[in-house]
């Protein structure tokens, strides 16, 4: 398995990365850890004549956590956000979840700036980003702008990134309540057959806010705004969360694939959020 | 299109420089290259872990990096770990407790193994387990490969005891 040859490039500065990216168009990509971009090269999937390193740039290996906002840079790997005391007191479903993705070594190179740019549905951390609400930050030719993670993606592979756009950090509130990340996969390493990514925060004995997304379930993360809402106000017993998971069917699309039919999709999708709602509130 | 770049690679504190395309992939440049076969090409598509080496401190597989990336990194494979007439202790105990049959997977499973006892010195049964969960291996089972690897904590913490 032999990728089509590429040039190879790894500027120092953002400004060399962003000056690539607008003399190649399309024909240029930004590399991190290469963990979904390599094996796509390799099955010829993709073709990428001009391919830029990242791993040289400064100010995208930091996670930061100040007034209450978490943010972390491109290049933090999965095993970064699993072994970060700081994110996990912060934000404990990032570790939940990181640990969920792929196997060890992968960990080791998989950024999370490759995670939620890459599109694909069955990434993990797009969802996740979603559920938190967080905020992804570009910088490009024509300036710096942040998208929310909610209206990022577009379709499979399609994003509302420009060609000549590199991320440069995610950031999001820190989270209060409760927390899970439940995800159903065929073995280790694999993709989710389905996944759900839930925050819950209790007041007085209630819901008081509810935040739900799902992975590899459409063409894109769902975050399921109905589903939130159906738990909001409840004492989170079995009635709502059935209802909650009745909002969340109807806000996903599967499709047929080696994971399994469309029923037994939607099946595994209504067990993992019925397990992680009830994670999520044990811990609220 | 064969734009041949130079590459420097340190592998297991040896030095090494040489003309490669920038697709080629760590693990040709090292078996091919270098002469270095201990790590194995098993699927070649980040799924087997038998190419596992550790780059700059991380364990990584090494049908998944391009040489070009890994310009100017330090790598260690088995064979920078021990050699037949000094055995690593992970090598002593895999031999000890039949940790291999076929032995194709073992050079990544060591080498993943090493890793993981440098990051955790004293895991359970079910951190070994999930720390090698990168590694496939068609023949073990994996008991003896986990009985091994906890064998060999035991016997590095024992030794940096008696060291002390
Ligand atoms: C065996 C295996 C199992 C896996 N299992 C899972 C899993 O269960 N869950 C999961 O979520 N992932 C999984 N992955 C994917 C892994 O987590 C990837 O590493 C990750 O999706 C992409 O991160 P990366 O740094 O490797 O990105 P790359 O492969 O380097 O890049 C991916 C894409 O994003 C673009 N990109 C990267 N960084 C940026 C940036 N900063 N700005 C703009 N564009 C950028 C690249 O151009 C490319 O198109 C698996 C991978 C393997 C090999
Ligand atoms: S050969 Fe690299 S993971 Fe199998
Ligand atoms: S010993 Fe044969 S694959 Fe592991």
């Amino acid at each position: 398995m032999i990728p089509a040859a590429f040039e190879y490039y790894r500027p120092t500065d953002m400004a060399g990365v962003i000056a690539l990216l607008k003399e190649h168009g399309d024909d240029a990509r930004v590399i991190a850890g290469g963990h979904s971009l390599i094996p796509m090269m390799k099955l010829r999937m993709a073709e990428v004549p001009h391919l830029i390193d990242l791993q040289a740039i400064e100010g995208l290996n930091g996670i930061s956590i100040a007034g209450g906002t978490v943010k972390i840079g491109a290049m933090i790997t999965q095993h970064e956000i699993i072994n970060s005391a700081e994110l996990e007191k912060a934000a404990p479903i990032m570790k939940e979840a990181a640990l969920q993705i792929a196997d060890p070594q992968v960990r080791y190179m998989g950024t999370i700036g490759g995670n939620v740019a890459n599109g694909d549905p069955g990434n993990d951390m797009p969802g996740l980003m979603q559920c938190l609400n967080a905020q992804f930050h570009l910088v490009g030719s024509d300036g710096d702008r942040v998208v929310d993670a909610r209206d990022f993606y577009e379709a499979a592979y399609m994003t509302d990134r420009e060609d000549d756009e590199v991320l440069i950090a995610v950031s999001f509130a820190a989270p209060i309540g409760g927390f899970a990340y439940e995800k159903q996969k065929r073995k280790i390493g694999d993709y989710a057959t389905a996944a759900a990514a839930v925050q819950i925060s209790k007041e007085g004995g209630k819901v008081g806010a509810a935040s739900i997304a799902m992975t590899n379930l459409s063409d894109t993360p769902i975050w399921s705004e109905a589903a939130g809402a159906a738990l909001i106000g409840t004492a989170c017993d079995e009635a709502s969360v059935k209802a909650a998971v009745t909002a969340m069917l109807s806000d996903i699309d599967p499709t047929e694939d080696n994971r399994g039919p469309v029923a037994f999709k939607r099946h595994a999708a209504g067990i993992v959020l019925g397990r992680a709602i009830a994670r999520a509130w044990s811990r609220a | 299109m064969s734009n041949k770049m130079h590459v420097k690679l340190n592998v297991n504190g040896e030095d090494h420089e040489f003309l490669a395309e920038p697709r080629e992939l760590l693990i040709y440049a090292l078996r091919e290259k270098l002469n270095i076969t201990g790590p194995h090409v098993g699927c070649e598509t980040s799924h087997c872990g038998a190419c596992t080496v550790t780059m700059n401190g991380k364990s990584v597989k090494s049908c998944t990096v391009f040489v070009a990336q890994a310009n100017g990194a330090e790598v260690t494979t088995i064979e920078g770990l021990g050699n037949p007439d000094a055995l690593h202790v992970l090598q002593e105990n895999f031999k000890e407790h039949h940790g291999l049959q076929c032995g194709f997977c073992t050079p990544g499973m060591i080498t993943r193994a090493a890793k993981l006892l440098e990051e955790n010195p004293n895991p359970t049964e079910a951190d070994v387990r999930f720390g090698i969960a990168g590694n496939i291996c068609r023949c073990t089972g994996y008991q003896n490969i986990v009985k091994s690897i906890l064998s060999a904590a035991s016997e590095m913490n024992a030794a940096k005891e008696a060291a002390q």
